[in-house]
């Protein structure tokens, strides 16, 4: 059993293994009854299937007698900014109350995410654009 | 044509089809909504999606110049779901 012979399999193993992880996030995305449930799927299960998709291809360029690891780069990218834009759509779901309102914090009259500054509430009535 | 190669093939041809198959499920959840934050989320998943078949491309060819591809593909997707994010969050992308 030669290297290149064990490569290929693992390639054909990890690329399972990505395409099992997306379909599972995409599933999720589509079937899950709430904003925030929904959020769940395709940030955490497909940043780690399109991860196996990644190494695969890695993987294979070692198979093809090119070495190279350049994906490590997108795959450190894509881990260190999906929980960021899950953060930020989390903000929104919140701020447009398509979940359960937070409880009220300690100090603070209300969350910054939910605050909308009265100049904007005006404006708002008046039909003009803010910002 | 050894076992591996043709099972490395078929698995190929799999993840082809659940990548396709899971860019039109999250068009789905895009058209249907129903809140702001689920269409901000579906546009995300099929940008982070289209990266995973520009590298199966690239695996399915036995080239490395797809790699610019994905990685550009992966900033403009969190860069725009970021901009998107903030624009419902304030109203403005850039104060």
């Amino acid at each position: 059993m030669t290297i290149e012979l064990i490569g290929t399999y693992a390639v054909a193993v990890f690329l399972l293994i990505g395409s099992g992880f997306v379909a599972v996030g995409v599933i999720g995305l589509l079937k899950f009854n709430d904003s925030m449930t929904r959020l769940h799927a395709p940030t955490k299960v497909g940043t780690v299937g399109i991860g196996a998709l990644l190494l695969a291809s890695m993987i294979h360029s070692f198979v093809l007698g090119e070495s190279s690891l350049h994906e490590l780069l997108i795959m450190a990218f894509l881990f260190v900014t999906a929980p960021i834009s899950a953060h930020f759509i989390a903000k929104v779901n919140i701020h447009q109350r398509s979940c359960d309102t937070p409880p009220a914090p300690i100090r603070d009259k209300t969350w910054s995410t939910l605050h909308v500054p009265e100049g904007d509430l005006e404006a708002a009535e008046q039909g003009q654009p803010t910002g | 044509m050894t076992f591996a190669t043709e099972l490395m093939d078929i698995a190929l041809i799999v993840a082809f089809a659940t990548l396709a198959l899971g860019q039109i499920l999250s068009m789905v959840r895009l058209v249907i909504g129903p809140t702001t934050g689920d269409r901000i989320l579906a546009l995300d998943t099929m940008v982070i999606n289209a990266l995973g078949l520009v590298v199966l491309l690239g695996i399915y060819q036995g080239v490395q110049i797809y790699f610019e591809v994905s990685l550009l593909i992966a900033m403009l997707g969190f860069v725009s779901t970021v901009a998107l994010a903030r624009f419902i969050l304030r109203g403005d992308i850039i104060e």
